[in-house]
């Protein structure tokens, strides 16, 4: 996947500043930052939920479709993942997690609960799937939105702050999750403020600030040198604690 | 009273041509309704415009101006919708007259319908739109299948008040030719001058009855989506 250039803009406010960003197969990228920095942004408009002004998004060499069937098509290969779940809330979580499979992805409802089943009992909720989402923990509810994703098979996954609407006992298991994603070789763009998930599932850290990438290095580097004062700045306010 | 109960068949029968109109405008204009509300809060903007005029056009305008142009106007202009009056439905004949009160009454109360689903539309949350996008669902299939049945909740009220309206709504086809209840009152009026009062209780007694039936129905499908 590669982003080129990428510029866009709410009326004067400057949200995304020349974003170039290449992520290979495979590769797990943290974008990491304050907020107002341009990272959800940067995130929605890989599968254009946001649009861009200028600029291009390439995903396995082809430029973004504008709208339409195209777009819906991409959209099927590229999961998301939420800060507040979104979950179908008229549907039971069998139901969220079969739905694209069977009206996007033309399965058998058949086939796509046997797989449901088997994704669900890999994020660990697999005893909820009879109930509606509302009766779910945060972090159960986040787990199946990564299932539902998952069920359409993704060649990459988009994590808008997963974790961020949750208790701090639920991040733990979402984060579970992540990382036997990220293991399993799952590519992957994950919008966090988990600095303990960037270290250790994290091929590479990219810390975003005023709409602009400022610093792209590995982990290991990004937190115990960073080369930008902007960085520095950063994780000396939130190291500290 | 009398008036009323010696002619009984008549006052029932002009009740059957105010339903008969209500029925096929209601279910006319919930179909058209829909389509001009997924229009309008569709991607293209083209529909999306198309969809607004419309609504401008047909609910900034009287009932009874629709009604002299499809009786006055549209003919002028080769509509005179005659071609209807070969058609037997169960026996029944159907007139150029009841047709084309049908097509003002549906022309103008879908415009409400339009804005009824739209208004339970925008009461779903965004997040729902995008979660059934980001995993490829065009947008008429996010309509369908997620939008439109979280909206169905939001959306019983505002239309059970639209079809309401059009229940009283098609007492101004009295004017135009067909014999319903409005029309029908007026003819026991000039015939029975003396039972006036009595006469207007009695029709207003039966659409009073259509209405409590309509409302009654809305409530039912308000409790039934209230424990889905």
């Amino acid at each position: 996947m590669r982003l080129a250039g990428v510029q866009k803009h709410y009326g004067n406010l400057h949200v995304l500043k020349d974003i170039d960003l290449d992520v290979a197969r495979g590769e797990v990228v943290v974008v990491i930052g304050p907020s107002g920095a341009g990272k959800s942004t940067l995130c929605r408009a890989i599968n254009r939920l946001e649009t861009i002004d200028e600029g291009e998004i390439l995903l396995d060499g082809q430029p973004l479709p504008q709208e339409g069937k195209g777009l819906a098509r991409l959209r099927a290969d590229v999961g998301m993942v939420f800060q507040s779940f979104n979950l179908f809330a008229h549907k039971t979580v069998l139901e969220n997690v079969t739905l694209g499979p069977i009206k996007v992805r033309k399965k058998s409802k058949a086939e796509a609960e046997a797989r449901a089943k088997e994704l669900l009992e890999r994020v660990g909720v697999a005893h909820q799937a009879a109930k509606y989402p509302a009766q779910l923990s945060g972090g159960q509810q986040q787990r199946v939105a990564i299932a539902r994703a998952l069920a359409m098979d993704p060649k990459v996954m988009l994590f808008d702050e997963p974790t961020s609407a949750l208790d701090p006992e639920m991040i733990k298991e979402v984060l579970d999750v992540m990382v036997d994603l990220a293991e399993r070789g799952m590519t992957m763009i994950v919008v966090t403020h988990e600095m303990g998930f960037a270290r250790t599932a994290a091929n590479r850290v990219v810390f975003m600030a005023d709409g602009a990438i400022v610093e792209t290095t590995n982990p290991e580097k990004f937190f115990t040198n960073p080369e930008s004062d902007r960085a520095k700045d950063f994780l000396g306010k939130i190291l500290k604690h | 009273m009398e008036a009323v109960f010696s002619n009984f068949g008549e006052y029932l029968d002009a009740f059957g041509v105010t339903l008969a109109l209500f029925a096929v405008s209601g279910l006319a204009s919930m179909v058209l309704g829909l389509v001009l509300a997924t229009m309008r809060v569709g991607p293209v903007s083209v529909l999306r415009g198309a969809a607004g005029l419309y609504v401008t056009v047909f609910r900034n305008t009287p009932l009874l101006v629709i009604f002299i142009f499809m009786a006055v106007a549209a003919p002028k202009l080769g509509y005179t919708f005659r071609f209807v009056e070969d058609v037997e439905i169960a026996g029944w004949n159907v007139s150029a007259y009841f047709t084309r009160a049908c097509i003002a009454l549906t022309l103008y109360t879908s415009a409400f319908v339009c804005e009824g689903i739209r208004s339970g539309v925008n009461s779903v949350q965004l997040g729902q739109a995008e979660a059934a996008r980001a995993v490829g669902m065009t947008f008429l299939q996010s309509m369908r299948h997620v939008i439109l049945p979280q909206a169905g909740r939001a959306v019983i009220p505002p239309l059970a008040s639209v079809q309401i309206a059009l229940a009283k709504n098609t007492s101004v086809a009295a004017v135009f030719g067909m014999a319903e209840a409005t029309a029908t009152m007026r003819a026991f009026n000039n015939n029975y001058a003396d039972q006036r009062v009595q006469i207007f209780l009695l029709f207003a007694l039966g659409y009073i009855v259509i209405v409590e039936i309509i409302s009654f129905g809305s409530h039912m499908l308000e409790r039934r989506a209230k424990v889905a």
